[in-house]
C-alpha cells in the first residue's frame, strides 16, 4: 500500500461518510454543512488526480457558491422547528434498494472491463494542465462552443432563477 | 225471328227481371211485380210460339229445333252447349210456361199487394196484418209482405233455371238449371228467414238434394269420360247405346270377387250411369229414401210450394229421367229399370200411407206430390215412356192448382184469424176449417176439380187418363207387383184427397175463424180457374186409341207427339178391361170412402187414422237425424273443430308463438345483451378499469416517478447488457 | 499507484448515495443536495478518466467544467423553484406537491 493509496482511501472514506451524512441527517442545516465537507473531499480527490484547476474551481464554485446557496435556501424555507420531523419519505427503502442496485449494477459492469486495473500514466514533463485547459476552452477547434453555450446557460439560469423566485408584492 | 233464336231468348226475361229487381227496383213493389210478371209473360209468349211451331213440324223427333255454340275448348275440340226443342221438351215447355205464369200472377195476390203495411211486420217473418180505421172502428186486415220484391226476384231466377233445364240440349246445362233451381228452392223455402223452422227446412232441402246431386254428377262425369260428349242426341246414337248397354260396368270388380259376379254383372255401363243419374232424381223429386225434405219445404210461401215443389222443380227430376230414358232402356240386364220401378212404386204407396194421417192442408199435398212422382218414376221403370210424360204434365197442372187452392184457403182462414184476433189458431190445420164451400166458392170448385183430377175421377179429369194409362201399361206388360202397388196407392190417393176436401170445404165451420173466412181476390182466383181448365182439358189429348167409345173419337195426339221423341216409336198398348176397372174402382171407391169416413169427423181425436207411426212419417226424420245428421254435426263440431282445428292446428300455431318468443329471448339475452351489449360496454369498462387502476401510478410525487424510471431503466439496461454480452458481441 | 477502479468505485458509491438521497428524502432541498452529490460523482469520474486516459486530451476536464456550470445553473433555478413553491404552498415536502396527481 503506497502512500498515495492510503491518502486516497482516507479521503474516499471521508467523502463517502460525509455524503452519507448529507442524505441521512435530520437537520437540514447539518445536511448542508455535511455537503460542504463532501465537496471538500471531492476537491481533494481532484487534487489527487492532478486536476488542480478543477480542485480550486470546486472549492470556489461549489462550496463558495452552491453550498452557500443551499444554506440560504434552507433558511428561507424553514418552518419553525419544522426540520425536526422525519426526513425520509415513506418509500425510502425502495430508494435504498434502487441505490444499492444501481451501485451493484455499476460495480458489476465495471468488473467486465479489462481496463479497470490500469494505473495512471506519468504526466509528461512540462505539461501545464491549466494552460492546456484554458487553450481547450477557448480554442475554436476545441471546446469554445460548449464553453460559450455554458455561459449562455448560466445567463438563462440567472434570469430564470430571479424570475421564479421573485417575490411580487 | 227464327225459332232457334226464339228458343235461346225464352229463359232470358226472368233472369233479367231478377237482376233488375235485385239491383234497382227492390223498394218499388209495383215495379218489381210488373217486371216479374211481365218477364214470365214474355217467356210464356215465346214458349207458346215455339210450341205452336213445334206442333207444325213433321217428325219433330227426328228434326228437332236445335242450336248450339262452341263454349269450352277441350284440347283440339270444343265442348258445345245449346238448346233443343224436340217433342218431349215442347210438351214440357208448354206446361212449364203456363204454370209459371199462373203462379207469378197468383203471387201478386198472395202477398197481399195493395194492402197496407203492417206495423208489426218485420222482414223475415210472415206478415201479421195491419190495423186500419174503416167506417168508424178498427179493422184488422191482411198486410202486404215486407219482402215483396225479393220474392219476385227469387221466383224470376227460379223460372230462368227451369227454362234452362227444359231447353238445354246437353247434360251440363241441364245440371246448371238443376242447381239454380236447387239454390232458389233453398232461398224460397227459407224466405221467412226469421223463423227457425223455415231456416232448418231450407238447409234440409239443400243438403238432401245435394246427396242426390253428387251421384248425378258422378254419372255425368262417367258418361262424359266414356262417350266424350254430354249432348243428348249424340249420346243416344243407337250404336253407342248398344255398346254401353252391353258392356259390363265393373269388370275388374267382377273378376276380383267371382262370388258376387251375378250381382256385379247385372250392371251394364248404361245401366250404372242411368242409375247414378236417377239418384239425382231421387233427391230432386223427393223419392224414397231422399224424400224427407219435401214436407218440410212447406215452410215456404204457398206459391213456392206450388211452383217449386209441385209443378216444376220436382218435375224436373222426372224430366231428367225421362230424358235419359234411352240410356235406361239400353241396359240389357234390366236391373236399373227394375230398381227405378221399385223405388217409384214403393215411394208411391209409402207416401200415400203417410198422407192419410196429416192434418196440415199443405202437408197432405206434399206427400201427395211425393206419391204421384212415384207413379211417374214407376211408369218409367216399367218402360211406359208416354204414360210417364202424360202423368207428369197433368200432375203439374192439377197439383199446382191444388197448392194454389190451398193457398187461397189459407188466405181465407187468415182473414178469419184477423177478424177474431186469435193468432194462436193454425190457419193451415184442416180440423180448424170446414164449410168453406160457401165462404169461398171459386176456391171450392177449382179445388174440387183438382182433387178429382188427382184422384183420377173417370173420364172428365186429366188425372184419370194419365193414371189409367200407367196402370194399363203396368198390367199390360206383366208387372204385377207394380200394378197392385200403384192400384193400392191410387186408392189411398183418392181416399186422402176426399178426406182433405171433406174436412176443408164440406160440413159446417168448426171454428170461428172458418166462419169468417173470405174469398180471395181475382189475382188469386183467376189462375185457379185457368189451371182448373187445364186439369180437365189436358186429359183429352191423350185418350188411348183402344179405349171403348171414346178411343176412336179423339186421336191420341200425345202418344204420337211425345212418342216421336224416342228413336223407336213406342207401340200403343192394346186395350184391357182389368186395368180400367181397377182404375175406376180405386178412384171412385177411394173418393166415396173418404167422404163417408170423414163427413162426421170433427176433431183429430175422432180420426181413427191418426196412427203415431203414420203421423210421424215412419220416424224417418228421426232415423236420419241419428244416422246422418248427428254424426255429421259431431264430425264438424268435435272432430274437425275441436280436435283438428283447435287441438291440432291451433296447438301447432300456439307452438310458434312461444317458440319465437323463446328464440327471441335467447337471442336477446345471450347474443344481443351479453355479446353485443356487454362487449361494447366491456370495451369502455376495460378502458375505464385500466385507466382507473393505472392512474395510481401518477401520484404527483416525483421521487416515485424517479424510482419507476430508474427501475425500468435498470431492467432495460440489464436486458440490453446481457443481450449484447451473450448473444451479440459488440465489435 | 491508485488503480482506476478505485476512483470509479468511489464515484459509483457517491453516485448511489446521492441517488438514495434523491429518492428518499422528504424535503425538496434535501433532494437537491442529493443531486449535487450525484453531479460530483460524475465529475470525479470524468476527472479520473482524463487522468488515466490521454492526459493531453483535455476533453475530460472541459466536460467537468461544463458540468460545474450546469450544476450551478441547476441549483440556482431549482432552489428558486423550491423557494417559490414554499411561498405558495408553505411547504417544502416534495410529497405534498402533488398537483399532478391523477
Amino acid at each position: 500500500m503506497t502512500a498515495e493509496q492510503i491518502i486516497f482511501l482516507v479521503v474516499a472514506f471521508f467523502t463517502l461518510g460525509s455524503g452519507f451524512m448529507v442524505v441521512t441527517t435530520g437537520n437540514l442545516v447539518h445536511a448542508a454543512l455535511w455537503l460542504v465537507a463532501t465537496l471538500f473531499g471531492v476537491a481533494v480527490v481532484f487534487a489527487l488526480l492532478n486536476a488542480g484547476f478543477l480542485a480550486v474551481v470546486q472549492v470556489v464554485v461549489y462550496i463558495g457558491a452552491i453550498a452557500i446557496l443551499f444554506i440560504f435556501a434552507v433558511m428561507l424555507t424553514r418552518k419553525d422547528m419544522r426540520d425536526q420531523g422525519p426526513q425520509m419519505n415513506r418509500g425510502w427503502w425502495a430508494g435504498a434498494l434502487i441505490a444499492v442496485l444501481v451501485f451493484a449494477g455499476l460495480f458489476f459492469m465495471l468488473q467486465g472491463w479489462n481496463g479497470l486495473s490500469r494505473t495512471a500514466a506519468a504526466i509528461p514533463a512540462g505539461f501545464d494542465a491549466v494552460a492546456e485547459l484554458g487553450n481547450a476552452l477557448v480554442s475554436p477547434d476545441a471546446f469554445v462552443l460548449p464553453f460559450e453555450v455554458a455561459s449562455v446557460l448560466l445567463v438563462a439560469a440567472l434570469v430564470g432563477a430571479v424570475y421564479v423566485a421573485f417575490n411580487r408584492k | 225471328m227464327t225459332t232457334e233464336t226464339l228458343i235461346w231468348l225464352i229463359p232470358l226475361p226472368p233472369v233479367l227481371a231478377f237482376f233488375l229487381i235485385v239491383l234497382f227496383t227492390n223498394k218499388n213493389k209495383a215495379l218489381s211485380h210488373t217486371l216479374a210478371v211481365g218477364a214470365a209473360f214474355l217467356s210464356w209468349l215465346g214458349s207458346m210460339i215455339v210450341f205452336v211451331r213445334a206442333l207444325g213440324v213433321e217428325h219433330l223427333g227426328e228434326h228437332p229445333f236445335e242450336s248450339s255454340l262452341n263454349w269450352l275448348p277441350t284440347g283440339d275440340t270444343w265442348f258445345r252447349i245449346g238448346v233443343l226443342v224436340d217433342p218431349l221438351s215442347a210438351a214440357v215447355l208448354f206446361f212449364v210456361a203456363w204454370t209459371v205464369l199462373m203462379i207469378f200472377i197468383y203471387s201478386v195476390g198472395y202477398h197481399n199487394y195493395g194492402q197496407p203495411e203492417g206495423d208489426q211486420d218485420v222482414k223475415g217473418l210472415p206478415p201479421r196484418g195491419a190495423i186500419v180505421n174503416a167506417h168508424g172502428h178498427k179493422h184488422a186486415v191482411p198486410s202486404v209482405e215486407p219482402m215483396y220484391s225479393r220474392f219476385f226476384a227469387f221466383i224470376g231466377l227460379f223460372a230462368f233455371g227451369m227454362y234452362v233445364l227444359v231447353l238445354s240440349d246437353n247434360l251440363l246445362t241441364l245440371f246448371v238449371g238443376w242447381e239454380i233451381m236447387g239454390l232458389c228452392s233453398y232461398l224460397l223455402i227459407g224466405f221467412w228467414y226469421a223463423k227457425k223452422s223455415a231456416r232448418d227446412a231450407a238447409v234440409k232441402a239443400f243438403m238432401t238434394t245435394r246427396v242426390g246431386d253428387v251421384f248425378m254428377l258422378l254419372g255425368i262425369a262417367w258418361l262424359y269420360s266414356y262417350t266424350g260428349t254430354l249432348n243428348f242426341r249424340e249420346i243416344f246414337q243407337p250404336e253407342l247405346l248398344e255398346r254401353m248397354g252391353n258392356a259390363m260396368a265393373f269388370p275388374e270388380l267382377a273378376m276380383r270377387w267371382p262370388a258376387l259376379f251375378p250381382f256385379i254383372s247385372s250392371f251394364s255401363i248404361a245401366g250404372a250411369i242411368a242409375l247414378l243419374l236417377f239418384v239425382g232424381t231421387v233427391g230432386k223429386s223427393a223419392q224414397f229414401p231422399l224424400h224427407v225434405w219435401l214436407p218440410d219445404a212447406m215452410e215456404g210461401p204457398t206459391p213456392v210450394s206450388a211452383m217449386i215443389h209441385a209443378a216444376t222443380m220436382v218435375s224436373a227430376g222426372v224430366y231428367a229421367v225421362v230424358r235419359m230414358f234411352p240410356l235406361l232402356e239400353a241396359d240389357v240386364t234390366g236391373t236399373s229399370m227394375a230398381v227405378v220401378a221399385f223405388i217409384g212404386a214403393f215411394t208411391a204407396i209409402f207416401a200415400a200411407t203417410i198422407a192419410v194421417a196429416q192434418n196440415d192442408i199443405k202437408r197432405v199435398l206434399a206427400y201427395s206430390t211425393i206419391s204421384q212422382l212415384g207413379f211417374m218414376i214407376a211408369a218409367l221403370g216399367i218402360g211406359a215412356y208416354v204414360a210417364a210424360v202424360f202423368h207428369l204434365i197433368t200432375h203439374a197442372f192439377f197439383k199446382a192448382l191444388l197448392f194454389l187452392g190451398s193457398g187461397s184457403v189459407i188466405h181465407g182462414m187468415e182473414h178469419g184469424v184477423l177478424h177474431t184476433g186469435n193468432h194462436h189458431v193454425d190457419a193451415q190445420d184442416m180440423f180448424n176449417m170446414g164449410g168453406l164451400r160457401r165462404k169461398m166458392p171459386i176456391t171450392f170448385w177449382t179445388f174440387l176439380i183438382g182433387g178429382f183430377a188427382l184422384s183420377g175421377f173417370p173420364l172428365i179429369t186429366a188425372g184419370f187418363w194419365s193414371k189409367d194409362e200407367i196402370l194399363a201399361e203396368a198390367f199390360g206388360h206383366g208387372h204385377w207387383w207394380v200394378f197392385i202397388t200403384l192400384a193400392v196407392a191410387a186408392f189411398l190417393t183418392a181416399f186422402y184427397t176426399m178426406r182433405q176436401i171433406t174436412l176443408t170445404f164440406l160440413g159446417e165451420p168448426r171454428t170461428k175463424e172458418a166462419e169468417h173466412a173470405q174469398e180471395t181476390p181475382w189475382t188469386m182466383t183467376v189462375p185457379l180457374v185457368i189451371l182448373a181448365f187445364f186439369a180437365v182439358a189436358y186429359g183429352w189429348i191423350g185418350v188411348p186409341t183402344g179405349f171403348p167409345v171414346l178411343g176412336g173419337l179423339l186421336p191420341n195426339w200425345l202418344h204420337e207427339f211425345v212418342g216421336g221423341t224416342l228413336a223407336e216409336h213406342p207401340e200403343a198398348l192394346a186395350f184391357n178391361w182389368i186395368p180400367l176397372g181397377t182404375s175406376l174402382f180405386v178412384a171412385l171407391g177411394g173418393l166415396y170412402f173418404g167422404w163417408l169416413t170423414y163427413r162426421n169427423v170433427n176433431s183429430p181425436a175422432e180420426d181413427r187414422l191418426q196412427i203415431p207411426l203414420l203421423k210421424n212419417k215412419y220416424y224417418f226424420d228421426e232415423i236420419y237425424d241419428r244416422l246422418f245428421v248427428k254424426p255429421a254435426y259431431w264430425f264438424a263440431e268435435t272432430f274437425v273443430y275441436k280436435w283438428m282445428d283447435q287441438g291440432l292446428i291451433d296447438s301447432i300455431l300456439h307452438l310458434f308463438g312461444p317458440l319465437t318468443d323463446k328464440i327471441g329471448s335467447f337471442i336477446r339475452k345471450y347474443i344481443d345483451l351479453l355479446i353485443l351489449n356487454d362487449a361494447g360496454d366491456g370495451s369502455y369498462k376495460a378502458t375505464w378499469w385500466f385507466g382507473r387502476n393505472l392512474r395510481g401510478v401518477q401520484t404527483g410525487r416525483i421521487q416515485q416517478y424517479l424510482m419507476f424510471a430508474l427501475a425500468i431503466f435498470m431492467l432495460v439496461g440489464a436486458a440490453l447488457y446481457f443481450y449484447f454480452r451473450y448473444f451479440r458481441l459488440v465489435a | 499507484m491508485v488503480p482506476l477502479s478505485w476512483y470509479l468505485i468511489l464515484a459509483a458509491a457517491l453516485f448511489s448515495i446521492g441517488l438514495f438521497g434523491v429518492l428518499s428524502r422528504r424535503n425538496a432541498v434535501a433532494i437537491l443536495l442529493g443531486i449535487e452529490l450525484m453531479l460530483n460523482a460524475v465529475n470525479i469520474n470524468l476527472a479520473a478518466f482524463w487522468r488515466y486516459g490521454n492526459v493531453l486530451h483535455m476533453a475530460g476536464q472541459v466536460f467537468a467544467i461544463i458540468v460545474f456550470a450546469v450544476a450551478a445553473a441547476e441549483v440556482a433555478v431549482g432552489l428558486a423553484l423550491v423557494i417559490s413553491v414554499y411561498r405558495k404552498r408553505n411547504t417544502v415536502i416534495a410529497d405534498d406537491i402533488d398537483l399532478m396527481k391523477w
